[in-house]
């Protein structure tokens, strides 16, 4: 822990689905401006953890605090995302029949996102440069007028990075961000997200040891909903009990993993 | 708005609010003379017009479909008919200060919601708070418990069969079955008169023309985009810190408003309103007008309400064991063949024209694809694959 | 004690009477018939109506069959050798210029030729006469329903014979109830027992009636006791057990009131469960909301229609057995229809229900517009086989009719089927595959297309089965399946998809709730207030009772 405090701190957090246990008295814990890979074999609750932070999933019992003292349990998603979590998801999700730049105006950090105030057509020249900035940063800027749907698999997947960017979060949250990306695009995207992490808490989960030795600095091996060890890279890779979990008693696999 | 927009728009509010009405007080030999029937169906056609288009926001833009407009759109036009009744006072068949209805019902006395309907500027106001707090309330409870997609259209379908089951019980002291008729006058103005019928035609299509200035400035503000949004992915609006649910509402009870105008004209012009308008049937065959004409796009639904009705008006009259299959033949070639209706079809078929002349092509197609939204093609949003 | 004494006289009249016909014969009746037969040709109103109660007490059937024909009018007297003779006239001829008319003897009608017309003087029938028959041959067909080899047509005699109340009854009830194997019929015959003392025996017999007709939880009893508790000339003793019969029954009542609304909540829960299966199956497997189900039941119910009138035609002795042959005709007619419009139009549709929900829409307009110019706007009529119609008795005051139990056997029969289909053959574990993971299913080699069809031809058989048991309950038209589907609707919506269990406990939950508040707020709006409750339900759970959950919830 360092003095500028948490960003995220999960207590004793249990997820039942309809009798399994997606998540087991999890703790789970984030320094401001870290960034965190979380690996874990399937089903270990890596998905079920960023629902429980960004508030699709409520879970059965535990704390989640957002910050110094946010309770984040009794909010929605909306309200969670205008505090400041970001959330890209595995699959790109972006709005296909809306303009790149429309796509990115409409995920833009504002003061309110009501009705009344997305009634009130014009944005302000700052909003505008934020929009431009943003685009230019995921490499978008040329085809700010497209339709989201016609961008490529590797576009869409940097739009909604940039989207989650434009939301300027304090927290953001990625989901296995190169799954299906060329190595060209794999290594620009880390580049992104080391970029990003200069100034914000970044929660990655992701597959792809390479990828996880390019940016990774801390990983939290989940397993079966509780966290099995966590530490700095190489300790994680050499430690026993991840071994076991990824690979059964099959040793000679481990470059699997390492 | 787009200029081209703008200016077609401006052509078809004068060929519709001056010129039609010109016609028509034209005398009857002269060419160009539009008889008082048709204008009257004109008129009828405008208010579906009017009620299209909130629908065309609701589901070709948020994605909700709604098949209980016929609910709202009754709303309205009841408010306007307690009205209308109260109006004839007691120079209906059995002089009494009662609705006729009310005397046959033994109703000694008016109800007391009816009473308020006495006044004018109270009767405006319902016309469009009543649906529109309605739908407030109901679509609250729908879309803040996310019940949305199929599940979203099945209730507001039942809402429909309920609300039909509702105003045809006699204790209601609606009318029951027959529903409110024998409109006498309108704000003191003899419905009979020609010249009754053409100012409210006039105040139809000036309606039309505002309700359609609404909605294309409510699709090009920012709301505009995250309704677009929302159909696309609202798992995405939501965690871009927009609450989905608030957004539909507003929308929801925009169109419900002004099917409540909708209604609120129709009856005057029509002469009659009956439970008969806000069954499952009507309901759904509203969304049929938007989905012939082409969704997402306004016009297109402007479009659809007018030819459809005008189909159905002349097959109703000349074929009528037709009209019924013609419409499930609609309803299944609109979806099957043209999922973006007529206005789309054409569209393809203008760009179409153009590649064969060599325009322009790359542009055209943007503009086609941004313009209607509904379009399917590979702008379809991920997972939604079979 | 007179009307006992009286009872006693004609149970003797009764006894005796039969014997006397029997040994008599026909050239020559016993003196009384005689005289008897003589005063019906006469003109004195008064003998004619003693004559006719000397016939009747005879309760000979040939005497009784000889009333029948005297009140159609059909009887004649002729003089002949001085002697007046009393005739019944068969049909009339014209022989030459003369009106002739076969004509038989009185009794035994034995035939005596064809005379003249003219020769002969009807025995005028008036309204009187008539009056005056009419007891005896009611008599007479309620004494044959309760020899009747079927306990349904006894009890309703016995029934019949309580609500008269007659004195003159008591022997031929008692005489019933000692030969009576069936326990319902046993029921009604005691009931009408003690009703009759109830109306004609002594202070302690009434008293004895009262206690039993509260212990046989007689409700038809109730208007006769509350006289009695009223009657200022009845003992202190006859009104204290004709108020404690009262509130027995009345507590019975309502506990024939809760199991009959409970039965009707099941037979509702059935028949909407019957509806929604099909529907859920589809929704589940394909997300496509069928809005043509209505109108597949309908052509179930058509179907039926069209079994029942071959049958009427071709093989009308086997007409009951129709039914059992348009079970899986309706079935087949709807699976037919839905494998083609599924082939047809809906495949090209998947992942977007919305735009299937319109197009099924359209399909429903056309089908029950095609019904309605095929068959004509009119409902038609279907009639129940004999074996579907009466009911079963469970409890005093309460029956339940069997087309309403054969509707929730049917239901219990379609679920135990499609479980059956789902889970223990090889094509359920195709259809559960594919609508867990489409894409997973089809990379292992599951064609889902010919899924698809098969479960939608299903669902719509289902359909069909579920019109051709309507028909049992309600008017087959075109437009029948507008009138259910909305319904069923809820129940998928309320059920949730995924599971079968959840459509089970919907419609369960649905029927049981309608039928349990309609007595409070009428039909219509025990309706609105059913579709209150389902959205105020999916605030709770917007998915239905049992939503996919998990990693595949997001949608």
């Amino acid at each position: 822990m360092t003095a500028r405090g948490s960003i995220i701190y999960l207590e004793d957090v249990t997820v039942n689905y309809d009798g399994f246990k997606a998540l087991d008295r999890l703790n789970f814990f984030m320094d401001r401006r870290e960034l965190r890979v979380v690996i874990g074999p399937n089903g270990a609750g890596k998905t079920t953890l960023l629902d429980v932070i960004s508030g699709s999933v409520k879970p059965e019992s535990g704390r989640v605090i957002f910050g110094h003292s946010t309770d984040l349990l009794p909010l929605r998603e909306n309200q969670i995302a205008q505090l400041g979590v970001g959330r890209k998801f595995q699959t790109p999700s972006v709005f296909v029949n809306l303009t790149v730049r429309d796509n990115v105006e409409l995920s833009l950090r504002r003061a309110s996102k009501g009705v009344l105030a997305a009634l009130r057509r014009r944005d302000l020249d700052e909003e505008r440069a934020r929009i431009a900035r943003t685009l230019e940063s995921v490499q978008l800027a040329g085809k700010a007028g497209w339709p989201a749907g016609a961008l490529s698999h590797g576009e869409k997947q940097w739009l909604e990075i940039g989207m989650v960017i434009a939301q300027d979060p304090e927290l953001l949250l990625v989901d296995e961000p190169v799954a299906g990306m060329t190595d060209e695009e794999t290594a620009r995207t880390g580049e992104l997200l080391e970029t990003i992490a200069a100034d914000r808490s970044v929660l990655v989960i992701e597959h792809d040891m390479e990828f996880v030795r390019q940016i990774a600095r801390q990983v939290t091996v989940l397993h079966q909903g509780t966290v099995l060890c966590e530490g700095p890279v190489e300790q994680v890779q050499s430690d026993p009990r991840v071994l076991e979990v990824y690979l059964g008693r099959r040793r000679e696999a481990t470059d699997a993993v390492g | 708005m787009p200029r081209r927009e703008t200016v077609a728009l401006g052509i078809a509010a004068v060929g519709l609010a001056v010129v039609l009405p010109v016609c028509n007080a034209l005398p009857a030999g002269s060419p160009l003379a539009v008889s008082n029937f048709t204008l009257n169906l004109f008129g009828k056609f405008l208010t579906y017009a009017i009620l299209a288009l909130g629908l065309d926001l609701l589901w070709g833009y948020a994605g909700v479909l709604s098949l209980g407009h016929g609910v709202f759109f009754g709303l309205g036009a009841y408010a306007m008919g307690m009205h209308l009744m109260l109006e004839i006072g007691a120079k209906s068949v059995y002089q009494s200060a009662l609705p006729d209805f009310m005397v046959w019902n033994q109703v000694k006395a008016l109800p007391l919601f009816w009473r308020p309907f006495h006044s004018v500027p109270f009767t405006l106001a319902a016309i469009v708070l009543v649906p529109a707090l309605f739908g407030l309330a109901f679509g609250y409870l729908a879309f803040r418990s996310r019940i949305r997609g199929v599940y979203f259209a099945i209730i507001t379908q039942a809402l429909a069969l309920s609300a039909w089951l509702v105003f045809n019980r006699n204790e209601m002291k609606l009318g029951g079955t027959n529903g409110l008729a024998d409109f006498k006058t309108i704000f003191g103005y003899p419905l009979n008169q020609p010249g009754t019928q053409r100012a409210l035609y006039v105040v139809t299509a000036l309606t039309l023309v505002a309700a359609y200035a609404l909605c294309r400035w409510i699709t090009l503000t920012r709301a505009g985009k995250v309704l677009v949004a929302i159909r696309d992915s609202e798992t995405r609006v939501l965690f871009s810190g927009y609450s989905p649910a608030a957004y539909k509402l507003f929308v929801f009870v925009v169109s419900a408003a002004l099917a409540g105008v909708a209604g609120a004209l129709y009856a005057p012009q029509v002469g009659i309103i009956t439970p008969a308008k806000i069954g499952v049937l009507p309901s759904i065959e509203m969304v049929v007008w938007v989905a012939a004409g082409g969704r997402g796009t306004l016009y297109g639904a402007v479009i659809g309400a007018f030819g459809v009705n005008w189909i159905q008006s002349w097959l109703t009259t000349s074929y009528p064991d037709l009209w019924l299959l013609f419409l499930g033949g609609l309803f299944m070639g609109a979806v099957l063949f043209f999922p973006d209706g007529i206005v789309g079809a054409l569209g393809r078929l203008a760009a179409r024209a153009r590649r064969l002349t060599g325009g322009p092509t790359d542009r055209a197609r943007l503009d086609a694809a941004l313009l209607s939204p509904a379009a399917p093609g590979p702008a379809r949003p991920p997972g939604s694959e079979p | 004690m007179r009307p006992r004494f009286l009872v006693l006289l004609s149970l003797v009249a009764w006894l005796a009477a039969p014997a006397a016909g029997h040994a008599t014969p026909a050239a020559a009746p016993p003196p009384d018939i005689a005289r008897a037969l003589a005063a019906l040709a006469g003109e004195d109103a008064d003998k004619r109506e003693a004559a006719v109660a000397v016939l009747g007490r005879t309760r000979d059937p040939k005497w009784l069959r000889f009333l029948a024909a005297l009140r159609e009018g059909s009887v004649y007297s002729r003089t002949r050798g001085g002697k007046t003779e009393i005739v019944v006239g068969g049909s009339k001829s014209t022989r030459g210029d003369q009106d002739v008319i076969e004509i038989a003897a009185a009794y035994d009608r034995a035939p005596l030729g064809a005379v003249p017309l003219a020769a002969l003087k009807e025995v005028p029938a008036d309204r009187r006469l008539r009056l005056a028959v009419k007891p005896f041959l009611d008599a007479d067909e309620t004494r044959a329903q309760l020899a009747d080899p079927d306990p349904a047509v006894r009890r309703g005699a016995a029934v019949k014979l309580g609500n008269q109340a007659e004195a003159g009854a008591v022997a031929m009830v008692e005489e019933a109830l000692f030969k009576e194997p069936d326990r319902w019929a046993r029921h009604a015959l005691a009931e009408a027992l003690a009703l009759i003392r109830l109306a004609h025996g002594a202070p302690d017999v009434r008293v004895g009636a009262a206690r039993a007709l509260g212990e046989l939880h007689s409700a038809s009893a109730v208007p006769a006791l509350q006289r009695l508790a009223a009657d200022a000339a009845a003992s202190p003793a006859e009104r204290e057990a004709a108020v404690l019969a009262i509130r027995r029954i009345e507590r019975w009542g309502l506990l024939t009131a809760a199991v009959e609304t409970g039965f009707q909540g099941a037979s509702l829960a059935s028949i909407l469960l019957l509806m929604a299966l099909g529907l859920a199956i589809v929704f589940g497997l394909m997300g496509v909301i069928n809005m043509a189900h209505g109108e597949l039941m309908a052509l179930g119910a058509y179907a039926t229609f069209v079994v029942q009138n071959w049958f009427r035609a071709a093989w009308p002795a086997w007409f009951d057995a129709y039914f059992l042959v348009a079970l899986p005709v309706s079935f087949l007619v709807a699976g037919a229809v839905g494998l083609g419009l599924e082939r047809g139009v809906i495949r090209f549709l998947y992942g977007r229900p919305l735009e299937t929900l319109l197009l099924t829409w359209g399909a429903s307009l056309i089908i029950q517009q095609g019904l309605r110019l095929w068959f004509g706007a009119a409902n038609v009529d279907v009639s129940a086989p004999a074996w579907l119609s009466g009911g079963v008795p469970v409890m005093a005051g309460l029956t339940l009719p069997y087309n309403r139990v054969f509707i929730i056997a049917l239901a219990a029969v379609s679920v135990a089927a499609t479980y059956w289909l789902l889970f223990r053959t090889s094509a359920g574990l195709r259809i559960r595959a594919v609508t867990q993971n489409r894409a997973m299913s089809a990379c292992l080699g599951v064609r889902a297309g010919v899924v698809d069809a098969t479960t939608f031809a299903f669902g719509a058989g289902l359909a069909g089965l579920a019109g051709c048991a309507l028909t049992q309950i309600g008017n087959v038209g075109p437009s029948l399946g507008q009138n259910y589907i909305v319904d069923s609707f809820m129940v998928v919506v309320t059920g949730g998809v995924g599971k079968l269990a959840g459509t089970i406990l919907a419609a369960a939950g649905l029927g049981g709730l309608t039928k349990g508040i309609e007595p409070a707020l009428g039909a219509v709006f025990g309706k609105v207030a059913i579709l209150v409750g389902v959205i105020l339900f999916l605030q709770r759970r917007p998915a239905g009772l049992f939503a996919a959950r998990g990693r595949n919830a997001e949608a």
